[in-house]
């Protein structure tokens, strides 16, 4: 691309998607959304409303059937090194420690050892596991097993995150804090994030943009613009203006629900 | 600890109630040896003929660690063919439950006719019914690989041979041990009856199989017995060094071992 054109190119744009599987289920319909490069925006929705399924499209792990996805400009498949993926659960390699874990991505491409040690050593540092580098993920309790997958991701050094519903399966604790904490890694790096949630709360608290979507099949309901103030913190959550997004979005999403 | 102490004992008690059990069977009845030989008959049988019985139970060591060790390395080779292509494993998968379901004693005679008497048939004998299970076990552990961790070999832009080496056979590992375990416990079972049919190119000397084939025509029915201990505990000791194996390679990361959860 031509740097002197990148301002204007979006980071992710989404040209009249539609996703149908070989069973004929419509995944998404005809869906459009452009996000700007540094947006937070979170995808939320019913079950089978295909959130899921837009980030598969966008890290061209899945191919749409009508439409256009661009990264940064360019197909998902040649835009991947700026894009990296956390699942849901952890997937981490039961057979590797947490460093080896982390380090994956770069031992694939054959990158020199030191290299990897450094590079490693301050992403487990970022995400508060130095102290377990050496141990294998089922040692570890939920909180820290998404944390290293957090560490596993940055390593790459992203652009854009696509996180699909990655603290669905932590205590509520667990995943508040690491709410804050993805805040404060975003706050320093800037990223683009797609984000994937059942639970409206974490949506308004992390998120520039809130996108509900409607099910069956998938498509955009509403967009909401998140206002709250920077940085966000624990207390955001006690704020009237954070209630009264969270009272909004619920009422927008049942509204879907009933649809 | 304590509680390993008195398992211990109470082991060694029970089994040692059976021996005296036994022999005092045989006394009480004044049993002729060659019908029921009491354990210190067996004990003398088994010091008196210990050359030859060494010499048979090395022969069929050599057929059955002969037998699996090439039955790893072909199922595995095969398994890793069947996970990469399902067309194959469609087209070849029934075969391999053909393998199994085959009698061995059936097709040992055969192979026999075509390879000749000896070690090397009696190891052919071993290979063919220990390579089922591995087959079987590794190919389920080798298709079996969470879907994400797929995607994420896949973002990672991994070479297919990075996946196999560095995702799917690892996650085989355990389910090949699994195959081994109960191949480990079948080879000794096929070179005995290897070599029940194989015989021996020398009167007199072959592996347990051959000597106990012997001593029963021949009415030793104590060294019969001392044969029938050996190969007792040389399928023990192929269990358990597999199990070790298998404890070296998965202690530290699978679920098959204790947990350690801290935060």
């Amino acid at each position: 691309m031509v740097s002197a054109h990148t301002g204007s190119i979006p980071e992710i744009a989404l040209t009249g998607v539609t996703k149908a599987f070989r069973n004929a289920a419509v995944a998404v319909q005809d869906v459009s959304l452009t996000v700007e490069r540094g947006e937070f925006v979170t995808f939320l929705g019913p079950s089978g409303c295909g959130k899921s399924t837009l980030l598969k499209l966008v890290s061209g792990l899945s191919p749409v059937s009508a439409g256009k996805v661009s990264v940064n400009g360019m197909t998902p498949e040649n835009a991947r090194q700026l894009v990296s993926f956390i699942f849901q659960d952890a997937t981490l390699l039961p057979w590797r420690t947490v460093e080896q874990n982390v380090g994956l991505g770069m031992d694939l491409e054959h990158a020199a050892r030191s290299a990897r040690r450094d590079r490693v050593a301050q992403m487990l540092q970022l995400v508060g596991l130095s102290h377990v580098a050496t141990r294998y993920p089922r040692q570890l309790s939920g909180g820290m097993k998404m944390r290293a997958s957090i560490a596993r991701a940055l390593v790459s050094r992203p652009r854009i995150l696509l996180m699909d519903e990655p603290f669905a399966a932590l205590d509520e604790m667990t995943r508040d804090r690491l709410n804050e904490e993805l805040l404060r890694l975003y706050a320093e790096h800037k990223w683009t994030v797609l984000f994937v949630t059942h639970s409206v709360a974490e949506a308004i608290f992390l998120s520039t943009r809130v996108v509900i979507l409607a099910a069956h099949p998938g498509r955009v309901a509403h967009e909401i613009a998140i206002d709250l103030p920077w940085p966000r913190t624990a207390q955001t959550r006690e704020s009237k203006a954070f209630e009264e997004q969270v009272t909004q979005a619920s009422r927008l999403l049942r509204g879907v629900h009933q649809a | 600890m304590r509680r390993k102490g008195i398992l211990a004992v109470n082991s060694v008690v029970v089994f040692a109630c059976l021996i005296g059990l036994w022999q005092a069977v045989v006394s009480l009845n004044h049993l002729q040896p060659y019908i029921l030989p009491g354990p210190l008959a067996v004990a003398h049988a088994l010091h008196d003929r210990f050359p030859s019985l060494v010499n048979s139970l090395l022969i069929t060591t050599e057929e059955a660690a002969g037998g699996l060790a090439a039955s790893i390395i072909a199922g595995v080779a095969a398994a890793m063919l069947f996970a990469q292509w399902r067309w194959l494993r469609q087209l070849l998968y029934p075969y391999t439950i053909l393998l199994q379901t085959v009698p061995i004693v059936a097709i040992a005679p055969l192979i026999i006719n075509w390879a000749g008497a000896g070690i090397f048939s009696v190891t052919i004998v071993t290979f063919i019914i220990c390579l089922a299970p591995i087959i079987a076990n590794t190919t389920q552990g080798l298709i079996s690989v969470d879907e994400n961790l797929l995607h994420l070999f896949l973002m990672y832009k991994a070479t297919p041979a990075q996946v196999l080496f560095r995702l799917r056979l690892p996650n085989a590992l355990p389910n090949l041990f699994t195959g081994i375990r109960i191949s480990a416990g079948i080879s000794v079972i096929g070179g005995i009856t290897g070599e029940l049919f194989a015989g021996s190119t020398r009167v007199g000397e072959g592996g347990l199989g051959y000597a106990i084939i012997y001593a029963s025509n021949q009415m030793e029915t104590s060294y019969l017995f001392a044969l029938v201990f050996a190969a007792t505990v040389l399928g023990f000791s192929f269990f358990f060094i597999v199990m070790f194996l298998e404890w070296l390679a998965l202690h530290n990361w699978h679920e098959s071992s204790l947990p350690q959860l801290e935060e």
